[in-house]
């Protein structure tokens, strides 16, 4: 039906996108392998991130991918202090109030974002905005090439985290025994926030490698929960490689489909995948039976 | 098979004697009814009752989903999927089918439950828990929204509008009070039907699935025809609510039908007004529809404050209402039980 | 410091406090004067359509500050227009509640509700009131098909808007020796846009038009890169977009990323076609670019005036801006007509409405069922970093650039 030219752009076009889906994802599935939160501020936070990056570029002048150091650990502290001073604090344990507080901060992000910023779409113009780069017969963007690269470091370095530092290693603690944890004098509190900051900082990674091919305004958040979402199932709650490929395969399938099934149609594809894990390999591609 | 499962779990309400207070309940619901029922008779301000209205409709969406949510302990993300089929269902029943509004009133309703049924049977059969639960549902819900954009009997993205035809034998009335009444009716049957989740042993069975599902089964209880019958239960109420906005609003499209705003609402009432309660839903509805209507315009030269407001006070509710506004009465009664000494059996 | 509390103070406290208490259900804007109007503007400033609802505002409060200090409705003895503002919040049931609320604090007449599916909502519950309702954008024709009493839409449909495309592609085609034969419509899932496509699609191709590909994306689509490699492999002569904003301009600059350049891109309502942010934001990708949408009379010299209004205020120049200012117009117009601030008076005004004085290019108003007959939408180019209108003649600015490559 389609010539190869066209599929091998496809795939080629789903897996950059994925990439920035998998940093999304990232983010979200690290916060609930650790916290066992949904957090539906997820959305609206990388809007946040997003809006940062365009201030850095057009009020200081700072090009997104330089804006990284900034990004990273100003998305951090935001996170670190959200859920050490908000969500913590209102969760009380049970998991439909901190499903609620989530929601809550979401809408006070999005309408925070509404009346400082306005509702205005705000893009930026960069040199290597309209680069592109031919690999075979494709012409993949510059900016999404960054990405794909960026969302690889950036995973790479979450598992060097997780995997060598005494932080992933009381994290991962944690995530497996609270209690045990606890008993074993790490401050479950502090994890719990570090977990949350370095989910937001991942999104700080993100809006820097999305907004010079995308744009941001105080909706534009919602675009990309529930395909978050969707990859954190697909891949394994709480995995990283499961996020990344999910990222990645989740690119592709939106992609194809798009091209199969129409645009519109094709959003199914993602939606049947979730369904499909949950009902048949609930615990995803790389997650842990329970 | 009552009492083994609710004694076990210290978190359920005390109650000493179950007989009186549900005849207590049973006559507040009474009382509740014909107090709303006779606001149309006090004020004729639109304004009034058009608050009133859409305050019943949150309540019943609260309550639908309270009986999955708060009862049943199965939190779904996407009961717009059963609200949109309803609506749907209203409005092709009348649109391409003829049928009069309150036949298909009764199909929207049947048709939703079925919806219930058909996605509870495929979730419950895989044995989908928390947060899988929650997120599978929103994905059905994202689906049967993407299908109703692409197929044309439910007119794709143009939506499908019922023309207006006002007589009360059309379900269309020419003043908000017929409305008003209908949808208190609902929520009336709501209010028994969670009265009878709270005294019953259907209810029993659902509550002591939510709290300790292998404890359940080994006392015999079967949790997937119970968890079953909250779901076809809960979407036949949602469906209820879908049919209704369909003829007040004369208009409905996929976004409207099957987004995220109607799920939200509804876990959002039930949740803030006090999970697995009876009166939750209703204060929970109610309360946030009154701030929404009192935070609108308020600040009408900065657009978005008044959200902004909105969700404070929704995260500050959490943090102070651990158990929701009806939970303030739990904890009131468990202070009282408390200080006359020791908690009644 | 003690103080006795006379009936002077009770009084004031008693004023005061009905006039915050007022001031709590609807924002006065022209302060609360003996001799006022109140007219209702509804518009989604909040949600997901909040940018298109804040500009419409913009249009209306500016239509109501410039009609005040020109002395307000001089048939009701300079009564100047009280504004009622009102959030539908992107949702029909909130835009029906307001419009409930608005009925309540004596509104002679309502403005609003850009959104089809917010009017559709909005008209009706006016009627209820015999409440005269202005229709500033809104432009799914159901809005005026129900025999509804109450509703006056003063611009054009999108049933019109299509019409009027199609014939002057015809035109445009047939002058440039018909050089094109293809075309590709991609179009944004809900309303306006499945419209639009369906109409398309049925008529072009007794324009002697093929369709090649119709495709339809949701709202949002986060990348048009699939949608416009198909474009590749096609190559049809003409794109034609319709959808809002974000995508629109998203697809134009993966279009020129992916130097993807089709004879035409001719637009049906495209969201960022005629759009001065979007000419300003990406002049290379915007270039060229037809649209057939809603536009001023570029040979009235105030609509430049109050473009330069606008943008001093740091806002663009948008269709939902200077839709509302005219709508205002109209309605203010038809007060003065009606030399009354009565609802079925404004009704009957508007209804027998010859309202020329107006920037927008329909001619003297004619309504026909709450339709607007002069209304009509105009094809514009963006040529030299500026929008230009290209048709009907009696407006046009500059030739037509068509096609845009041989």
């Amino acid at each position: 039906m389609f010539d190869f030219d066209i599929l091998f752009s496809s795939v080629l076009n789903g897996l950059t996108t994925g990439a920035v889906y998998a940093l999304v994802a990232l983010g979200l599935t690290l916060i609930y392998g650790v916290l066992h939160i949904i957090n539906f501020a997820h959305g609206a936070a990388l809007m946040l991130a997003l809006y940062a990056v365009y201030f850095l570029k057009t009020q200081f002048g700072i090009d997104p991918y330089l804006a990284l150091p900034i990004a990273i650990p100003g998305m951090f502290a935001l996170g670190y202090l959200l859920q050490r001073g908000v969500i913590n604090r209102a969760g009380h344990g049970r998991d439909e109030n901190i499903l609620l507080v989530t929601l809550g901060i979401s809408i006070v992000m999005e309408n925070l974002a509404l009346l400082l910023f306005k509702s205005d779409t705000r893009s930026i113009d960069t040199a290597y905005s309209l680069a592109t780069v031919e690999i075979g017969p494709a012409m993949i963007a510059v900016p999404k090439l960054v990405a794909f690269a960026g969302a690889l470091v950036v995973s790479a370095l979450l598992f060097w985290i997780m995997g060598r530092t005494d932080l992933g290693r009381a994290i991962r603690a944690v995530a497996r025994e609270k209690e045990g944890a606890k008993l074993m004098g790490i401050d479950v509190d502090h994890v719990y926030a570090m977990s949350f900051g370095i989910g937001l900082a991942c999104l700080g990674a993100a809006a820097c490698f999305l907004l010079p091919a995308y744009y941001v305004n105080p909706q534009v958040g919602g675009g990309f929960v529930l395909v978050a979402f969707t990859i954190v199932v697909l891949g394994g709650m709480g995995s990283f490689v499961g996020a990344l490929v999910g990222g990645f395969l989740v690119g592709v399938v939106e992609s194809l489909g798009g091209l199969f099934l129409g645009e519109s149609l094709g959003q199914i594809g993602i939606f049947a995948i979730f369904i499909g894990v949950v009902l048949f390999r609930p615990q995803g591609m790389f997650g842990a039976r329970e | 098979m009552n009492r083994i499962a609710i004694a076990a779990n210290p978190d359920v309400e005390v109650r000493p004697r179950e007989g009186r207070t549900a005849l207590r309940q049973l006559a507040a619901i009474v009382l509740f009814v014909l107090a709303v029922g006779c606001v149309p008779l006090f004020t004729a301000s639109g304004s009034t009752l058009n608050f009133v209205m859409m305050a019943l409709y949150a309540t019943l969406i609260a309550q639908a989903w309270n009986m999955l949510g708060g009862f049943g302990g199965q939190f779904s993300f996407g009961h717009a999927m059963f609200f949109g089929s309803g609506a749907y269902i209203q409005a092709i029943a009348q649109l391409q089918g003829g049928i009069n509004a309150w036949v298909a009133l009764a199909l929207a309703i049947a048709g939703a439950a079925c919806v219930g049924l058909a996605t509870g049977a495929l979730s419950f059969r895989y044995g989908l828990k928390g947060s899988y639960f929650a997120l599978v549902t929103l994905a059905f819900a994202e689906v049967f929204r993407i299908v109703a954009l692409s197929v044309s009997f439910t007119g794709g993205g143009v939506g499908l509008m019922v023309p207006l035809r006002e007589a009360p034998s059309n379900l269309q009335f020419a003043t908000r009070s017929g409305y008003l009444w209908v949808m208190l009716a609902l929520v009336a049957a709501a209010l028994l039907v969670t009265w009878w989740l709270r005294n019953g042993r259907f209810g029993a069975w659902l509550q002591a699935v939510r709290d300790n599902e292998d404890a359940a089964r080994a006392v015999g209880v079967n949790p997937f025809r119970v968890k079953l019958g909250a779901i076809g239960i809960s979407a036949a109420f949602m469906g209820a609510a879908g049919a209704f906005y369909v003829q007040v609003f004369q208009y409905i499209d996929p976004a409207i039908a099957f987004g995220p705003a109607t799920s939200i609402e509804a876990l959002v009432g039930a949740i803030v007004g006090g999970m697995g309660t009876l009166w939750g839903p209703v204060l929970g509805a109610l309360v946030l529809h009154l701030l929404a209507e009192l935070t609108r315009n308020l600040f009408g030269e900065l657009p978005g404050l008044n959200m902004v407001i909105y969700g404070t006070v929704l995260v500050l509710i959490v943090i102070f209402l651990p158990r929701g506004i009806a939970g303030i009465g739990l904890s009131v009664r468990r202070l009282w039980a408390q200080g006359r000494g020791g908690p009644h059996g | 410091m003690p103080h006795r509390i006379d009936s002077q103070d009770r009084r004031r406290f008693i004023s005061q406090s009905a006039a915050v208490a007022s001031a709590i259900a609807f924002p006065l804007v022209a302060g609360a004067q003996a001799k006022t109007v109140k007219v209702g503007v509804l518009h989604p400033v909040t949600g997901a359509l909040a940018y298109s609802g804040q500009q419409c505002r913009l249009g209306a409060l500016m239509a109501i500050e410039d009609i005040n200090k020109a002395g307000g409705i001089k048939s009701l003895g300079g009564a100047k227009i009280e504004a009622l503002l009102g959030d539908a919040q992107s949702q029909p049931q909130v835009g029906s509640a307001e419009v409930e609320k608005m009925n309540e604090a004596g509104a002679s007449a309502i403005v609003g509700a850009f959104a089809s599916a917010i009017c559709l909502a909005t008209t009706q519950t006016a009627a209820k009131y015999n409440l005269p309702h202005v229709v500033d954008v809104g432009v799914a024709d159901q809005i005026v098909e129900r025999g509804l009493k109450n509703t006056f839409r003063f611009g054009p449909g999108y049933k019109k808007s299509t019409q009027v495309a199609m014939a002057n592609l015809l035109v445009l085609n047939k002058a440039a020796g018909n050089p094109a034969k293809t075309v590709m419509i991609i179009h944004e899932e809900s309303l306006f846009g499945t419209g639009t496509a369906q109409l398309l699609a049925a008529e072009l191709p007794g324009y002697g038009f093929q369709v090649v590909e119709i495709v339809k994306h949701a709202n949002p689509t986060r990348d048009f890169n699939n949608i416009v490699l198909r474009m590749k492999s096609l190559n049809p002569d003409i794109v034609i977009p319709a959808n809002y904003y974000d995508e629109y301009a998203l697809l134009v600059r993966t279009m020129q990323q992916q130097k993807v350049r089709p004879k035409a891109i001719f637009s049906v309502l495209g969201g960022a076609a005629s759009s001065y942010k979007f000419v300003k934001e990406f002049p290379e990708a915007a270039n060229g670019i037809i649209d057939c949408n809603h536009w001023f009379n570029p040979k009235d010299k105030r609509s430049q005036e109050l473009r330069k209004r606008v943008e001093a205020q740091g806002k663009f120049f948008s269709y939902e801006v200077f839709m509302t200012y005219t709508a205002v117009g109209l309605l203010a117009d038809a007060m003065e007509r009606a030399r009354s601030s009565d609802r079925a008076a404004i009704i009957d005004a508007l209804a027998a409405s010859t309202y020329a004085d107006h920037i927008m290019p329909y001619g003297p108003t004619k309504f026909t069922n709450g339709q607007n007959e002069g209304a009509q939408p105009l094809m514009t180019q963006v040529v030299d970093n500026d929008i230009k209108v290209i048709i009907p003649r009696e407006f046009r600015q500059v030739e037509p650039v068509f096609p845009l490559r041989g």
